[in-house]
């Protein structure tokens, strides 16, 4: 610490800093519990400078207090940010921390090691342009070591600086420094890290951080901050990829001006360019490249611009522009790697919102390939993604958008996932290549279509989807109404969720992915049956709501209504008609839905049916209204 | 290959963020507290929709306390941004007469800011609102993210916070709900000076040293801006050259002395200081959770 009494030294170098034109990386530090992240990040802000006075005397105070290092600066102290934390002396979230040497900007994000983060190192990871994996010389390379090497070569963290800390506590042993270096590498090259540097250090006494140690005079450098200074910044790299400018924005303040603003993910744009909207895959050129400060000739990877065309074409937010010769790829069905960052599991079968770049679309999650045991690499068989689990399946989008792999570009080969219901981010994904599935499956173009048959019908075909608890009364009201229907001599067809899984579905139980997909395959059959030109009744319990809105995104507007058979779950029980609710209570029936698994009420049904006021037939009296009144069937 | 300075890659992902909010929510305001943060988050407004002004009002939840030189500003800058001024003064803590000699810098804060914000929020139906924090100022806001929820009772969950990969910005939420956007999270206390002085941002000149009238109160150099300001007996305010790191209530504001009366004497000035500009607000000189409790309660 004598360092800090030098006051001229401190001054000359923090004077230095604060040039204007500098560069910025961004970087992660990775590694095991007590590797001694928080203290090398706290190491680099304060050789930086980048600690206050008034700060290194609260640190000063509360190492004292409640530090670790026995009175001495614990800088760990500096980054555990909230107070749930420092109770419990775990940092569980990302922080962001910054420092600048005299050619750099540095923002840091200190991600923890902690088993169940594996969400935050990724997020961490995900704007990275290098990482700094800790390995304590002591303990060598561990299974967390290894399992954050695999996150960042996942993630596309192209450099590596492994810093081998505590060297102070194994004698600046060369021989130990190398063993580690030798064990590393074989993993490395396992995974795919090509850029790797070994460094050895030592936090807490700053051994080659900013200047090569007479500790380790058999260590040439370079130091942790040479390094940092000049490793390559991903947006660099970026220009001399091909052009990708994400619209985010389409600027029309008056008639005369229309501008799409967006930043560049990679490449460089020039006026005069002749560029691709995609995926439409229209073409134009660029006229201006406007900003406040007046037009620009071109703009690099990195930026964010304003251009406008010379010939006008339909541009909207989500489109990418390229240039027209190197366009990226455009699909509707990818295959991609997914890190699982929900509380609730990832179930095939499942829709949820997609975004990618500036486009968000809708994606059904496809059975699942495989998930990957971070520690071993190991492929196993998965019905689902838990929380922090990574694993690789196909999407399926609702419309094509452009893309490039994510080992590409990252930034147009990047997707969020986004649950429909709570909206909270529950994936992370890289897409690997398009799907061909459906380019060689062609739809085959029928000339007796669904208007052919609706008309030899006499009647528009619809879902009537029932859902509610076991024993509401939809297969009984269901029932009456089909009844009525046939009568009128209409074509219906009555989908039990019993019968079903007498047959169709007898491969599945009542898990929460099961049920999932016994949505699924009974939303397509009616589906199916629609087209048909029939009118399907669907009777099922189907507690989901992001299942039944699947259900109605696979058939046209209007030809979907949703009716809630609403039983109060006291009442249902009371009924109990098959005995079920008694053994649900019992505990010999599990996952039944009102007792140990959730039921979704709909949010706005076409019909609802309160079962403790209408009876069965008066509530088949009111649908078959609803449906004289909406077309389907002839009214009265 | 151009490489882009640290100064022209934070102004990008300042816009990129403001765009996206504008795309993504439905109506957007941008709180301006007329201090340098703001200043160059108006700045970068400006820019992210240039040819157009931006499309959002500026709104200044004011607590009456100000000094008279940040509000002489405030027009101004509207004005000239083109831009709608809302200006919002919490009716209670009017009604209240609230003010920090009387009530203290809490109840002050707490009634003006806090609930001044919140009120204003609901009361306009703001769905999304730019502040100008950065993630260096604090220990808590080190976490925060970018786009920072809030329940439909403004408060803030430090435990269940969104994740933000890439530059992907979730910005979804149920009726109700707002979300507090800082597309500064990213920048320091020398990158904002830097920016202003090369973008020539205009900023109001009490950052700047001048001789000025302060009395000392516990260490902290308060500078008398209007008649309002109760003087102990014998108390005197006396003419020093003083300069202020940090805008807020003027009886909250600690002033420095110092001699940097030009942005690059203020800049060398703050690379060779040894104490962080927070030290000059009276409100964080609680205990270091403090700032999290704040926030939680709906605090900026």
């Amino acid at each position: 610490m004598d360092r800090i009494n030098d006051q001229a030294s401190i001054d000359a170098a923090a004077s230095r800093n604060w040039s204007a034109a500098k560069g910025l990386l961004r970087f992660i530090t990775c590694g095991s519990v007590d590797d001694g992240k928080s203290s090398l990040i706290g190491r680099l802000l304060f050789e930086s400078k980048a600690l206050f006075e008034d700060q290194l005397a609260v640190l000063a105070d509360e190492s004292k207090r409640i530090g670790t290092t026995g009175g001495d600066l614990d800088f760990a102290l500096l980054l555990d940010g909230l107070a749930a934390e420092r109770e419990q002396g775990i940092t569980i979230d990302v922080a962001y921390r910054f420092f600048a040497t005299e050619r750099r900007k540095f923002i840091v994000a200190d991600t923890p090691g902690h088993e169940q983060y594996t969400r935050n190192m990724v997020t961490g990871a995900s704007t990275a342009d290098a990482a700094v994996i800790l390995v304590d010389a002591r303990k060598g390379v561990l299974t967390q070591t290894r399992r954050h090497s695999y996150l960042v070569s996942l993630l596309g963290i192209r450099h590596i600086a492994v810093a081998v800390n505590k060297m102070d506590l194994v004698g600046y042993s060369a021989e130990r420094f190398g063993e580690i270096q030798r064990d590393f590498a074989g993993f490395a090259e396992r995974i795919g890290l090509a850029d790797v540097v070994f460094l050895p250090i030592s936090a807490v006494n700053g051994d080659n951080i900013t200047a090569v140690s007479a500790n380790t005079p058999w260590f040439r450098g370079p130091t942790l901050i040479d390094y940092l200074e000049t490793v390559e910044v991903d947006d660099d790299r970026m220009q001399r990829a091909p052009l990708r400018l994400p619209v985010q924005w389409v600027n029309r303040p008056n008639l005369d001006f229309r501008g799409f603003a967006g930043q560049l993910a990679s490449g460089v744009l020039k006026r005069g360019d002749r560029i691709q909207v995609n995926p439409a895959g229209t073409q134009s050129t660029i006229r201006r490249i406007v900003t406040s400060d007046g037009d620009l000739d071109e703009a690099v990877a990195g930026q964010s611009v304003t251009v406008t065309l010379s010939e006008e074409i339909d541009v909207s937010r989500g489109d990418v522009l390229s240039h027209a010769d190197a366009p990226p790829a455009a699909s509707d069905q990818f295959e991609a790697a997914v890190v699982w960052l929900g509380d609730q599991p990832l179930l095939p079968g499942r829709s949820y919102l997609m975004k990618i770049g500036a486009k968000t679309a809708t994606a059904s999650i496809m059975p699942l390939k495989y998930k990957i045991n971070v520690n071993t690499l190991e492929h196993l068989a998965a019905p689902r993604l838990e929380s922090n689990e990574i694993g690789v399946c196909g999407l399926e989008l609702d419309r094509t958008v452009a893309f490039d792999a994510y080992s590409e570009n990252r930034a147009t080969g990047a997707f969020i996932l986004i649950d429909r219901i709570n909206n909270n981010t529950v994936g992370a994904g890289m897409l690997r290549f398009a799907l061909r599935r459906s380019q060689n499956v062609h739809w085959q173009a029928l000339d007796v279509n669904k208007a052919a048959r609706a008309g030899l019908h006499g009647h528009s075909p619809c879902v009537l989807w029932f859902t509610g608890l076991s024993g509401a009364g939809k297969s009984t009201i269901a029932n009456l109404v089909e009844k009525r229907l046939h009568a009128l001599g209409l074509h219906t067809y009555l989908l039990d969720g019993d019968n079903v899984r007498h047959g169709l579905n007898r491969d599945l139980g009542f898990t929460d992915a099961d049920r999932v997909e016994n949505i699924r395959r009974v939303a397509e059959v009616a589906k199916l049956m629609v087209d048909a030109g029939l009118i399907v009744l669907v009777s099922f319990i189907s507690p989901f709501r992001n299942e039944r809105r699947m259900a109605r995104a696979l058939v046209g507007d209007g030809e979907f209504l949703e009716v809630y058979v609403d039983t109060p779950l006291a009442v249902a029980e009371g009924r109990d008609v098959k005995g079920l609710y008694k053994k649900a209570r019992d505990g010999q029936l599990k996952n039944f839905t009102g007792i140990d698994s959730p039921y979704e009420a709909p949010e706005n049904p076409e019909i609802r049916i309160d079962t403790t006021r209408v009876d069965a037939p008066a509530a088949a009296v009111e649908i078959l209204e609803t449906l004289g009144r909406r077309g389907i069937i002839a009214a009265g | 290959m151009i490489s882009l300075t640290h100064l022209q890659r934070l102004e990008a992902e300042s816009i990129h963020i403001m765009r996206e909010v504008v795309a993504e929510t439905e109506k957007p305001v941008m709180l301006y507290s007329i201090g340098k943060d703001s200043a160059v988050m108006l700045h970068l407004a400006r820019k992210a929709f240039h040819p157009a002004p931006p499309p959002f009002p500026l709104l200044h939840v004011d607590t009456t306390w100000k000094f008279r030189e940040m509000y002489a500003m405030r027009e101004r800058t509207a004005r000239e941004a083109g831009m709608e001024l809302l200006v919002y003064r919490n009716p209670e803590a009017l009604a209240l007469g609230i003010n920090p000699f009387t009530h203290g810098a809490a109840v002050h804060t707490d009634m003006w800011k806090t609930q001044g914000l919140k009120n204003a929020l609901d009361e306009y139906g703001f769905d999304a609102a730019f502040g100008g924090a950065r993630r260096d100022e604090e220990k808590s806001r080190a976490k925060e993210r970018v786009f920072s929820f809030r329940t439909s009772r403004h408060h803030w969950d430090p435990k269940n916070q969104r994740p933000e990969l890439w530059n992907l910005y979730n910005a979804r939420k149920h009726q109700g709900e707002s979300v507090r956007v800082f597309p500064l999270s990213n920048w320091t206390e020398l990158d904002i000076w830097q920016y202003i002085h090369i973008e020539k941002v205009p900023i109001v000149s009490l950052y700047l040293a001048a001789e000025r009238p302060v009395v000392e109160r516990n260490g902290v150099l308060i500078m008398v801006d209007d008649e309002r300001m109760p003087l102990a007996p014998g108390e005197r305010p006396a003419m020093r050259r003083v300069r202020f790191r940090t805008l807020g209530c003027y009886p909250l504001t600690g002033a420095v002395e110092s001699t940097a009366d030009t942005l690059p004497a203020v800049i060398r000035e703050m690379v060779l200081s040894r104490t962080s500009e927070r030290q000059g607000r009276v409100i964080d000189h609680d205990a270091s959770a403090s700032m999290e409790k704040k926030k939680q309660e709906g605090y900026f």
